[in-house]
């Protein structure tokens, strides 16, 4: 008997994560949803076993409090008898203008979304390599705004740029010992973390975003952009020169 | 920034909030929006107000007992995925409007009808109990036991109640997830008002479409479509998957479905119908959503939008009225491809609820400077009747032409002034036909 495969998400609750858990639970694999608000982790999971989770369980995990990481992951363990694959979706978002209004959040979204998403991918690491998965797949996602440095996203991009650094880092020097890493890179996607910027072309929708994630979770591709027309756009952007950069609102 | 309904007409200066937390999202704003399908100005706010929430990201199914049915799912929880989860399981919604992509919030404001309405109501019938957030803030539940007035009020309330959080709601057992369908031509409108009648005797779920540009003889042709969920015998093993949707995501220019296209366009869909009885299998999609297969039909009718106007004539004397409405529509040579007929059962719980017995009727009609003129015209004829129209669909009827239809109108408002004194909650529907 095929075992289903036991998938941990940080940010199941919301936008792609969700997405990403509600595609899992139909294919009825075993989910444990790491989060802060256990109210809604609980109503997430209510959802997911009606949608075919064959496991459906919750941890309290908060990005904001890198004490909390070791706990989860060994609760996801034992909830689950194993892990297979974790993925991180959470992440902090503001807009550049709440950010320059308070730089206080500057700090707080550096940290959330570099050094604390980091330290939880150290965690995860160990814990997937001595779980015993087949495929210890770690996926993690980063975002396009960490290709080139642009004005809307300062911050954002720049500890993305920094995310997608360490995640290609970490395949090189973990590949041998079994460690899949997924870096996925979504471009526009209508979330509410979105919900209210004007949305570009291209915009994706976090259902086609989680078909796409899926599949690169059963290959184990190293990077994915979704939608998939963003790799050429990002191709096309990282090729600007400085001078357009400099002009252009984007 | 601007908002509209699925006609596309108003259009209403505005934005909508999405947030997977609709309770959150619902504190200090006069009225949720589900997934726009309303066609007229249900979901718009009214000016001076611009921002309304959203429930669409609301999504989570909370609870599902297998044993009895029952479905407990937050607000924004649509029918486009009740489909996928549990019409796979054996269960479905009692009863659907002509399009998944709605919201069971929506389902509940509307107190939505469909094919089966002549046998199971609409959806307010079968709803268990309602989440609501009320004008001072508070959630409470109410249901037929606790708060059976706001209960009946929020049934067909077009959410000016309060903000549906949540709702539980029995679905039935289907024996399979396919659908025995069988198509009839119908010559003129009088057969058509008779054969509905003989047909809700035997199938579970009747609607007829209509010509609505046929005159002479022909006028009220159409095609009659019975059905029933198939038994596991008649049925095949395969589950019908939900086709991916063809995306109109253009406007098409305003001329393109002109009056002579249009006559085309019936009288093909009139004649691809055998003459006869004719039975087969077909999947829920095709039965129920037809139009769902087009994501964004609505721009068909160009940048200037369309209307749907609905209507109900009521049971006496409907061969006489139901004629008398199909020679005025089709006097004006305005309505647009394939308009719905259906007969109605009896008034339900909701307290504005539409149906009653009778039979109902449902135009799309392309907006320009006489649309105005025939909603006057066609509501003074149900009026006239003892007939009432649609809200849902409805964005042109008179503040005083509702009111002499709607009898029941002060009691709702009673039920709303009674939660919502200072008149927090509500929509340019609701300002233009009630005041505020």
């Amino acid at each position: 008997m095929v075992i289903a495969r036991r998938v941990a998400i940080l940010g199941a609750t919301k936008g792609m994560g969700r997405a990403l858990a509600r595609a899992c639970a139909a294919r009825n694999e075993q989910l444990c949803l790491l989060g802060r608000d256990l109210a809604e982790l609980e109503k997430s999971v209510h959802d997911l076993q009606v949608r075919g989770a064959t496991t459906a369980a919750f941890a309290y995990c908060d990005l904001a409090d890198p004490g909390s990481f070791a706990g989860a992951l060994e609760a996801a363990v034992a909830r689950l008898g194993g892990l297979d694959v974790v993925v991180v979706t959470a992440a902090a978002f503001a807009t550049q203008a709440q950010l320059d209004a308070d730089p206080a959040r500057i700090r707080a979204l550096l940290t959330v979304d570099f050094t604390n998403t980091i330290l939880f991918c150290e965690v995860a690491r160990r814990t997937l390599l001595s779980a015993g998965s087949a495929n210890p797949t770690l996926c993690v996602f980063s975002s396009v705004a960490g290709e080139r440095g642009r004005k809307p996203v300062i911050f954002y991009g720049a500890a993305k740029a920094g995310l997608t650094r360490y995640l290609e880092a970490i395949d090189h020097t973990f590949h041998a010992d079994g460690l899949r890493v997924v870096c996925v890179k979504p471009g526009f996607v209508r979330t509410s973390m979105t919900e209210g910027l004007p949305a570009p072309p291209f915009a994706g929708e976090p259902d086609a975003v989680a078909a796409r994630v899926l599949t690169a979770l059963d290959r184990g591709t190293p990077v994915v952009y979704v939608p998939s027309i963003w790799a050429l756009v990002m191709a096309v952007i990282r090729l600007l020169p400085r001078a357009v950069m400099r002009r252009i609102d984007f | 920034m601007s908002l509209t309904g699925w006609g596309r007409v108003p259009i209403a200066d505005g934005r909508e909030i999405r947030s997977e937390e609709l309770e959150v999202v619902t504190r200090a704003v006069p009225l949720t929006r589900g997934l726009g399908r309303a066609y007229g100005d249900a979901a718009l706010p009214a000016a001076p107000d611009t921002v309304v929430a959203g429930s669409r990201l609301a999504d989570r199914i909370l609870g599902f007992d297998e044993t009895t049915g029952l479905l407990r799912a937050e607000a924004g929880f649509s029918l486009d995925h009740l489909y996928r989860v549990l019409l796979r399981r054996g269960w479905f919604t009692p009863v659907t409007p002509g399009t998944r992509f709605v919201t069971l919030g929506g389902m509940v404001a509307a107190d939505v009808h469909g094919k089966n309405h002549h046998r199971d109501g609409c959806i307010g019938e079968h709803v268990e109990a309602i989440t609501l957030r009320v004008a001072d803030g508070q959630i409470l539940r109410c249901s037929r036991d606790s708060e059976p007035e706001l209960f009946r009020a929020t049934i067909g309330g077009m959410g000016l109640t309060g903000h549906i959080l949540e709702v539980s709601l029995r679905l039935v057992r289907v024996r399979s997830p396919w659908i025995l369908q069988q198509t009839e031509r119908v010559p003129d409108i009088d057969a058509f008002v008779d054969r509905l009648k003989e047909a809700a005797a035997v199938w579970p779920m009747t609607v007829g479409w209509i010509d609505s540009v046929a005159r002479g003889g022909a006028l009220g042709r159409g095609v009659l479509l019975c059905g029933r969920w198939a038994e596991p015998s008649e049925a095949t093993d395969a589950f019908p998957e939900l086709r991916p949707m063809i995306d109109l995501s253009i406007d098409l220019p305003g001329g393109m479905l002109s009056t002579s296209l249009v006559r085309l366009m019936n009288a093909a869909y009139y004649h691809r119908f055998p003459a006869h009885k004719t039975q087969r299998l077909v999947s829920p999609e095709s039965f129920l959503y037809p139009l769902d297969a087009i994501g964004s039909w609505n721009r068909g009718y160009g940048r200037r939008g369309f209307i749907q106007y609905q209507c109900v004539l009521p049971e006496a004397g409907a061969r006489g009225s139901v004629r008398q409405f199909m020679t005025l529509v089709a006097r004006h040579q305005r309505a647009s491809f394939l308009s719905v007929i259906k007969d109605c059962g009896p008034e339900g719980t909701g307290m504005l609820s539409f149906p009653m017995p009778g039979i109902s009727i449902a135009l799309d009609i392309p907006y320009d400077g006489v649309t105005q003129a025939l909603v006057d015209e066609m509501n003074r004829l149900v009026i006239e009747h003892g007939g009432r129209i649609y809200l849902a669909k409805d964005a042109l009827t008179r503040a005083d032409d509702f009111r002499a239809m709607e009898p029941r109108l002060d009691t709702f408002l009673a039920v709303r002034r009674f939660w919502d004194p200072d008149g927090k909650i509500r929509s340019a529907q609701s300002t233009r036909l009630f005041g505020w």
